[in-house]
């Protein structure tokens, strides 16, 4: 069972469609016992950082995140989700993450050429920088539907790939058995589904 | 690299695609559901469903429609029609909408921009604006192109990014169903005078249109059509490949 947390955060209808599209048994919850039994968690988000942090915080699941994630359970976040599983965040102010992955979230606007267009929305190519299992069935090149104005940096280490958009994007991260996506994998089509299809058969952390 | 985006429009009225659909191969061809996962699987980028419905029944037949698309089809949906109140924006979203896109509803309710954009996000709220030339000036249409509001588009289209949103479709009525290709002078205008991703709508009638917009205004970020697509007078798997040769970034 895949548990996608419900914080008050964002329409979570595609993603559990997503899920049942590739087979997986999926539920939407935000009671944090079902969280702790459930075999993988996925953590979604859009909005901004500080409100969802806060939500996050209050509700008891940030803390209890924390504790599956140091278990060895495996975790997604997606988008803003994936954000929240940094350290910190500098989106308007100074807001803490869960602090399973090491670095900052930071406005793309720093990095890329004033010419872009910001948000980065659209399609964009992957550009694998590390092995990891959730690539598994996808190719370098692959193509994926990203809608963000803020990115993580200083995260080398744990960025398995990045997209191109002026300078490279923090795309796809992991450490250990927490996984993090900044596009959207539930909107963008059959590469999307193999990667949640490869996410859900991760094991042995 | 980010690529330019493909995407038909399917207007719907109760429950079924209006404007004829020759598609073979299709089990039904007006069943919005399955143009959907036929366009998703032809390399469309996004899909926008206009709802045309006029009654309440309708309404209801277009959000199961909506439904049942979005647990189908994992592409961005832009949903349209009718849209007049945050409320409509909720009523659709949690349908499987990811993005709503506000036409009349805006000039009615100027506030419903800024109020969608601060419940919903910016990257939600989609303008979208019928445009025609009155004597010399770009002027926003309302009411599906049926009344002049007089206002000056530039200004009104600035106006809506200002307060929020997104992006903009800019529909102009001036080429649209003349198949004679975009209308780059107002294009060109909206794309100097925003900084938000621009879709541009009405005139594509051949591949070499979308080709000449991408090249002549490298700005504009997707082009959207309708009939053109539905008549498979252009087919996207053709579009796309055409596009790559002109060395125009797409998905493919």
């Amino acid at each position: 069972m895949i548990a996608i947390a419900d914080y008050g955060v964002g329409n979570l209808f595609s993603l559990k469609s997503s899920f049942s599209a590739i087979g997986a048994d999926a539920v939407v919850t935000n009671d944090i016992s079902e969280i702790e039994k459930a075999d993988r968690i996925i953590l979604p988000g859009v909005g901004a950082f500080g409100d969802a942090s806060k939500k996050l915080f209050e509700s008891g699941l940030g803390d209890a995140l924390i504790n599956e994630a140091k278990k060895g359970k495996p975790i997604m976040g997606i988008c803003l989700g994936m954000q929240l599983l940094f350290d910190k965040s500098y989106e308007y102010g100074e807001y803490k993450g869960l602090g399973l992955i090491h670095g900052n979230i930071r406005p793309i606007a720093d990095v890329i050429p004033k010419n872009l267009k910001i948000p980065h929305i659209g399609w964009n190519s992957l550009s694998f920088k590390k092995e990891s299992p959730v690539n598994k069935y996808i190719n370098d090149g692959d193509f994926v539907y990203f809608v963000h104005s803020f990115y993580a940096a200083d995260c080398d280490e744990y960025t398995v790939a990045t997209a191109e958009y002026g300078a490279p994007l923090t795309a796809t991260v992991q450490n250990k058995n927490v996984f993090g996506c900044q596009f959207h994998p539930e909107k963008s089509g059959e590469t999307g589904l193999k990667i949640l299809r490869a996410f859900t058969e991760t094991e042995g952390f | 690299m980010i690529t330019k985006r493909i995407i038909p429009c399917l207007d719907v009225r109760d429950g079924r695609v209006v404007k004829g659909v020759n598609f073979t191969g299709l089990r039904d061809v007006s069943s919005p559901v399955e143009l959907a996962k036929h366009y998703s699987e032809c390399g469309a980028d996004e899909l926008v469903f206009y709802d045309i419905t006029a009654s309440s029944d309708g309404r209801k037949i277009f959000t199961d429609i909506l439904t049942e698309t979005a647990s189908k089809v994992f592409i961005p949906l832009t949903v349209g029609g009718g849209i007049n109140t945050v409320e409509d924006f909720d009523r659709v979203l949690k349908c499987g909408a990811d993005k709503v896109s506000v036409n009349s509803g805006a000039i009615k309710n100027p506030s419903l921009i800024s109020e969608a954009a601060k419940l919903y996000g910016d990257q939600c709220v989609v303008i979208s604006v019928d445009v025609k030339r009155v004597d010399g000036v770009f002027r926003v249409f309302a009411k599906g192109g049926r009344e002049n509001t007089g206002i000056e588009a530039i200004s009104w289209i600035k106006n809506c990014v200002d307060n929020g949103a997104g992006e903009v479709v800019v529909n102009s009525m001036d080429t649209d169903g003349v198949k004679g290709g975009f209308d780059l002078e107002l294009l060109k205008k909206v794309c100097d005078t925003v900084s938000v991703p621009v879709i541009a709508s009405g005139g594509a009638g051949k591949i070499e249109d979308f080709i000449t917009l991408f090249k002549e205004i490298p700005n504009v970020d997707a082009g959207l059509a309708a009939s053109v697509f539905h008549f498979g007078e252009i087919q996207i798997k053709d579009l796309k490949e055409e596009m790559a040769k002109a060395n125009i970034p797409v998905r493919r």
